[in-house]
């Protein structure tokens, strides 16, 4: 039997990582309402996030060791600039890949963005290579002790931004112009159009959102865990297992499925497994798939399953 | 009885022809080599090909069944003392059986879900290979994997190996083609317009994925089991996603509905991945970063222009363009 200690300590491990899939998942809901793409390059925003803040912030090898970085920004303008170059990634994604395949049917939609997915992993491999790298802790200083557990600082940091960018969103869907004309298209598209909302803007809008989103996940998280190339798939594959959780088109939903990833992933590789860390993500997904329940959250079920094609 | 020389059956003549002839014109044994990996590439993408182009069901995870043939007939055969001939076949019908289960709960899904549902099957699998070291070898992999046997002959060199996997692969696309112009093909492609509309003509469209998806399964089964007794090792790393994302990109370039396209779509990935790794990729001082940028970029360019695949999409374009030309 585990010790309270012991489970505590997998329990804040669990929504320390739960945030980042909270986050990613919220990108994935807004893509999806507003044009229906579910977006498999999800997280190689956050990769690409991370590292650009890495490479502007510390000392950092590049093309296989032929160039140094060393700028050493501070770290705020280099998150900012990381942020810009994903959401700019995620612009052109969207206004070369996704607008023009718009008619096309969901699996075509969906093997594009892998296929942007696997191309933008390549274009960081051939960046930053094969090591790992851990961005500095925002602040320094002893990890804090919480009911026999150790709480880290990035932690803490990872926890308290994640409840700044969620309500944040939720402020400006709910009171900004912009953030009405995303819900507007998201609830009827037609109305939206007929009212003057063009969805290809809102498209880009959302999209660029997104992608920021992601790679503000990316930067909060490289401190706590290192940042490979090759993470993004996995962050995207359960990004949208927590979309599932949370019912698809409910973003509340999507942070909550995300949380509740994140612990239930970390108990179980604690208590049960550690190498199969991500089966699990998957088992949860069957079951939840399965017993298809519509989400945990709330019976928005006839809606989501119906905008899934079920 | 006459002779029946169309066009058609003309190409299929020449195509075997060439086939046959290559290992006496090309003496060199690791483009001979190719060759087979072309082979084997081809029996992935024409279960592939039936399975997301006739079916037009996601399957984003078919190295999965790739893997599960080449492990099954290593543990065979190098484990427990099973034939290898016998357990080649036995890696094949395994693995379209448990395609066959693994099916049932898979297909209850739908669009989106479904390719999730693929992908983490794939997921699952590779972590198994990998974390089930005393059964699978782990990470390392699996080595001394015996060459395949038959009545005292032995397929031990590259000549040998190619004519095996050809004549596999061939005979694969003859059973898929028979397949596809049959009446479960019609049935196919009647799903992939309407599940609706072919449910209500008495099409069971539920039964007929999990045929075409386990038929898919033994197909790749029996790539990985040759596979296997080809290089006589395997390793987890041979079977994960990005594998997988290659299949859909070769099914892609032949047509995703295209029988035929799928030897062009194997050919043209791996013939281009050669040429990356041993011509670009060396001048440039890269390696295998820049086959990997390219294949994502052809894969989500393809999908953007021709969603029905390059040589369907740009043969009905060429078509389009010619009939335009008639009409002025």
């Amino acid at each position: 039997m585990p010790s309270s200690e012991q489970l505590a300590q997998l329990i804040l491990s669990g929504i320390t990582q739960g945030s980042i899939y909270a986050l990613i998942a919220l990108g994935f809901v807004t893509i999806y309402n507003v044009t229906g793409v579910i977006n498999f390059s999800q997280g190689e925003f956050a990769v690409i996030g991370a590292f650009v803040a890495i490479t502007l912030s510390q000392k950092v090898l590049l093309w296989h060791g032929q160039m140094t970085a060393s700028l050493e920004w501070p770290l705020p303008v280099a998150a900012l600039i990381g942020v810009a170059s994903a959401v700019l990634i995620g612009v052109l994604l969207y206004r070369l890949g996704i607008q023009p395949s718009r008619n096309a049917s969901p699996l075509s939609q969906i093997v594009v963005t892998i296929g942007a997915s696997i191309a933008l992993r390549g274009l960081v491999l051939l960046a930053w290579g094969t090591d790992p790298y851990r961005l500095t802790p925002f602040t320094e200083g002893p990890p804090f002790d919480l009911m026999g557990a150790i709480l880290t600082r990035q932690s803490v940091w990872v926890m308290g931004l994640t409840v700044v960018f969620v309500v944040s969103l939720f402020l400006f869907f709910k009171y900004t112009l912009i953030g009405k004309a995303l819900r507007a298209s998201s609830a009827n598209p037609g109305a939206a159009r007929l009212m003057g909302i063009n969805p290809r803007w809102m498209g880009l809008i959302a999209f660029a959102l997104s992608a920021g989103l992601s790679a503000l996940a990316g930067i909060v998280v490289a401190p706590v865990t290192f940042m490979t190339f090759d993470r993004g798939l996995m962050l995207s594959l359960k990004g949208f297992v927590a979309m599932i959780m949370g019912g698809l088109t409910d973003p509340v939903g999507a942070v909550v499925g995300g949380l509740i990833l994140g612990v239930v992933e970390s108990l179980a590789a604690g208590l049960i497994s550690s190498g199969y860390r991500d089966a699990f993500t998957f088992a949860i997904l069957v079951v939840v798939l399965l017993v298809r329940l519509g989400g945990f959250i709330k019976g928005r079920k006839g809606e989501a399953l119906e905008r899934a094609g079920l | 009885m006459k002779l029946n020389f169309s066009p058609e059956r003309m190409a299929v003549i020449i195509f075997v022809i060439v086939i046959a002839a290559a290992p006496f014109v090309i003496q060199n044994n690791y483009q001979i080599f190719m060759l087979t990996l072309i082979g084997l590439y081809t029996m992935l993408t024409v279960g592939l090909s039936l399975v997301m182009g006739y079916a037009g069901q996601a399957s984003l995870g078919h190295a999965t069944f790739y893997g599960l043939g080449a492990y099954l007939t290593a543990l065979l055969s190098a484990r427990l003392g099973v034939p290898s001939w016998a357990a080649l076949i036995a890696a094949g019908v395994l693995s379209a059986l448990i395609g066959y289960v693994l099916g049932v709960p898979i297909f209850r899904l739908r669009g989106h879900y479904l390719a999730m549902a693929t992908l983490g099957l794939n997921v699952i699998f590779v972590l198994i290979m990998k974390n089930e070291v005393a059964v699978t070898g782990g990470p390392s992999g699996f080595t001394e994997i015996p060459p395949l046997s038959l009545g005292g002959f032995v397929f031990d060199s590259d000549v040998k190996i190619y004519a095996l996997v050809w004549v596999a692969t061939l005979a694969v696309m003859a059973h898929a083609l028979n397949i596809v112009n049959s009446r479960v093909g019609r049935a196919l492609r009647a799903i992939h317009t309407s599940e609706v509309a072919a449910e209500s003509l008495g099409v069971d469209a539920n039964a007929f994925k999990l045929k075409v998806f386990a038929l898919g399964a033994g197909y790749a089964g029996i790539a990985g089991g040759l596979y296997a007794q080809a290089i006589h090792f395997i390793s987890p790393s041979s079977f994960d996603i990005l594998v997988s994302i290659e299949l859909v990109t070769m099914a892609a370039i032949g047509g995703l509905a295209s029988i035929w396209g799928s030897i062009f779509g194997a050919a043209t990935v791996v013939l281009l991945a050669q040429f990356i790794r041993d011509k670009l990729a060396e001048g440039l001082g890269l390696t295998g970063e820049l086959e990997i940028i390219v294949f994502g970029f052809l894969l989500a360019v393809i999908m953007v222009l021709l969603p029905e695949g390059l040589t369907t999409g740009g043969l009905k374009l060429f078509r389009e363009w010619r009939a335009r030309g008639r009409m002025n």
